[in-house]
C-alpha cells in the first residue's frame, strides 16, 4: 500500500539525519536541501540511494537535480508510488 | 604438450613508492580556478597533491617506484622475468612503458607489457602477476602502477583539477616457497560494465579527462561493497579479520561510504588521497606503502584491496602484508 505524504516525510527525515547528520525535526517540507539544510550534491545522491531502499522508488540523477526542497522529494516519491 | 610447473600460491615480497617532489595545495589551485580549500576538502577530501615536473615522465616515476620495490625485496634485477605496468596515461601508444622501465632497472629480456584498467589497474596487474607465478610462466614479477594524470587534466576545470594527481607504486610478486603455506595474494574478483563507459573518459589525445561525478559516486557507493565482500569470501577471510582496507583513492567520501558497508569496523581505512590526490592505478600501492612505512599494518596481516574506475572496471583481492 502506498505511503501517505506524512509517512514519506518522516522516512525522509530519518534518511537525512542518517546521511547528513541533520536532525529529522528540521527536515520540514519547505526546506531547501542546499540552502537551508546545507546538503551538497553527493549527499543528495546518498539520500536518493537510501530513499530507493526505503521507499522502493528510484530517483535517477537527471530527476534528482530538479528536487530542490523536501516537499519536492516527498511529491516525487508519492507520485511514483501512486503510479506504480 | 607439457605445462609449466607452477606453485600453489603467490605473495607480495615488497612494495615501493614514488611521488613527485612538487606539492600543490588547494590554495594554489584556488588561485587558478574558482574554488576554495574548504569546498575541495568537503567534496573530495584532498588537502594537497603531488604533481610531476614537466620533464618527469610516467616511466621515470615507474622506474623510481619499481627500483625501490626491487631493492626492498632483496632480489636482483636478474630474478625478475615479467614486468607489468598498469597505466592509463602512457607517454605514447608504442613502445609500451614496461619494456623501457625494465631496461632502465637492469632487468634483461623480461616479459613486459602495459595494462589499462584505469583506476582498477593495479589490482588487475597484481592478479595477472599472481596467476603467472602460480601457473609457472613467471617466477618473480615486478608490478607497477604509474600515472601522470596532470597531463590529461584541464587545469581550468574545477570539477576535475582538484582531484587528480601523479605518482607510482610498485610490488614484487613471487612464489610462496613453503608447501601448504597460505598464499599471500587471494583470488581476484573482477568485472566491468562498458555501458557506463561514458561516465569517466578521455575522448581523444587532444582532450582532457571528463567525469560525471554524481553518476560515478552513485555507482561506487552502491555497487562496490558487494565486490569487496566477494573478494573476502573468495579468499576465505572474514571481513572482521582484515587489518586494513585499501580502496582506490578516488574521493574520500566514496572511500568512507564503501568502508562503512564492508563489515570491517576494525580495519584501518586508507585515506592517502588527503595528501596524494587521486593517482588512478598508483593510488593503492602508494597508500598501502605509506601505511606499512608508518607501521599501521604489520607483516602477515590481511589487507583488502579494491580498485575501480573508468571502463567502468573494478577488481578486488585480499593480500598478506610482506
Amino acid at each position: 500500500m502506498a505511503m501517505t505524504e506524512q509517512e514519506i516525510l518522516a522516512g525522509l527525515g530519518e534518511i537525512v539525519d542518517e546521511v547528513a547528520g541533520v536532525p529529522a525535526d528540521q527536515v520540514t517540507p519547505d526546506k531547501s536541501f542546499v540552502d537551508d539544510l546545507d546538503i551538497d550534491s553527493l549527499s543528495m545522491v546518498e539520500i536518493a540511494v537510501a530513499a530507493q531502499d526505503k521507499f522502493g522508488v528510484e530517483i535517477p540523477d537527471d530527476q534528482l537535480k530538479n528536487l530542490k526542497t523536501v516537499q519536492d522529494v516527498v511529491n516525487y516519491v508519492h507520485s511514483a508510488e501512486v503510479s506504480a | 604438450m607439457r605445462l609449466a610447473e607452477g606453485t600453489a600460491g603467490a605473495r607480495i615480497l615488497a612494495f615501493g613508492a614514488y611521488q613527485p617532489a612538487r606539492v600543490v595545495t588547494n590554495d594554489e589551485i584556488a588561485q587558478q580556478v574558482d574554488t576554495n580549500d574548504e569546498w575541495i576538502r568537503s567534496r573530495v577530501g584532498v588537502v594537497s597533491r603531488r604533481i610531476a615536473g614537466p620533464d618527469e615522465s610516467v616511466a621515470d616515476m615507474a622506474v623510481a617506484a619499481g627500483g625501490k620495490a626491487l631493492a626492498a625485496s632483496g632480489l636482483s634485477p636478474g630474478d625478475i622475468d615479467l614486468v607489468i605496468v598498469a597505466t592509463c596515461t602512457p607517454e605514447a601508444p608504442i613502445p609500451n612503458t614496461a619494456a623501457t622501465v625494465a631496461t632502465r632497472l637492469g632487468i634483461v629480456a623480461p616479459g613486459a607489457f602495459d595494462l589499462n584498467a584505469a583506476c582498477a589497474g593495479f589490482c588487475y596487474a597484481l592478479a595477472t602477476a599472481s596467476d603467472a607465478v602460480r601457473a609457472g610462466t613467471s617466477r618473480h614479477v615486478l608490478v607497477i602502477g604509474a600515472e601522470k594524470l596532470s597531463q590529461w587534466v584541464d587545469w581550468t576545470d574545477r570539477s576535475t583539477c582538484i582531484i587528480f594527481a601523479d605518482g607510482a607504486g610498485a610490488a614484487v610478486v613471487g612464489p610462496v616457497a613453503e608447501p601448504n603455506a597460505s598464499p599471500g595474494i587471494g583470488p581476484v574478483v573482477w568485472g566491468s560494465d562498458g555501458a557506463m563507459a561514458d561516465k569517466i573518459f578521455i575522448k581523444d589525445r587532444q582532450s582532457f579527462i571528463f567525469q560525471e561525478g554524481q553518476a560515478v559516486f552513485r555507482w561506487a557507493t552502491t555497487a562496490l561493497h558487494p565486490v569487496a565482500k566477494k573478494a573476502c569470501e573468495a579468499a576465505g577471510v572474514d571481513p572482521g579479520e582484515l587489518a586494513a582496507f585499501v580502496p582506490h583513492q578516488a574521493n574520500l567520501r566514496i572511500i568512507e561510504a564503501i568502508a562503512k558497508k564492508i563489515g570491517a569496523p576494525q580495519a584501518r581505512v586508507a585515506t592517502d588521497i588527503i595528501h596524494s590526490g587521486n593517482t588512478s592505478s598508483a593510488s593503492i600501492p602508494l597508500a598501502l606503502s605509506a601505511m606499512i612505512e608508518r607501521g599501521e599494518v604489520g607483516s602477515g596481516s590481511a589487507v583488502l584491496l579494491l580498485g575501480f574506475g573508468a571502463g567502468i572496471s573494478y577488481a578486488a583481492q585480499v593480500i598478506t602484508v610482506p
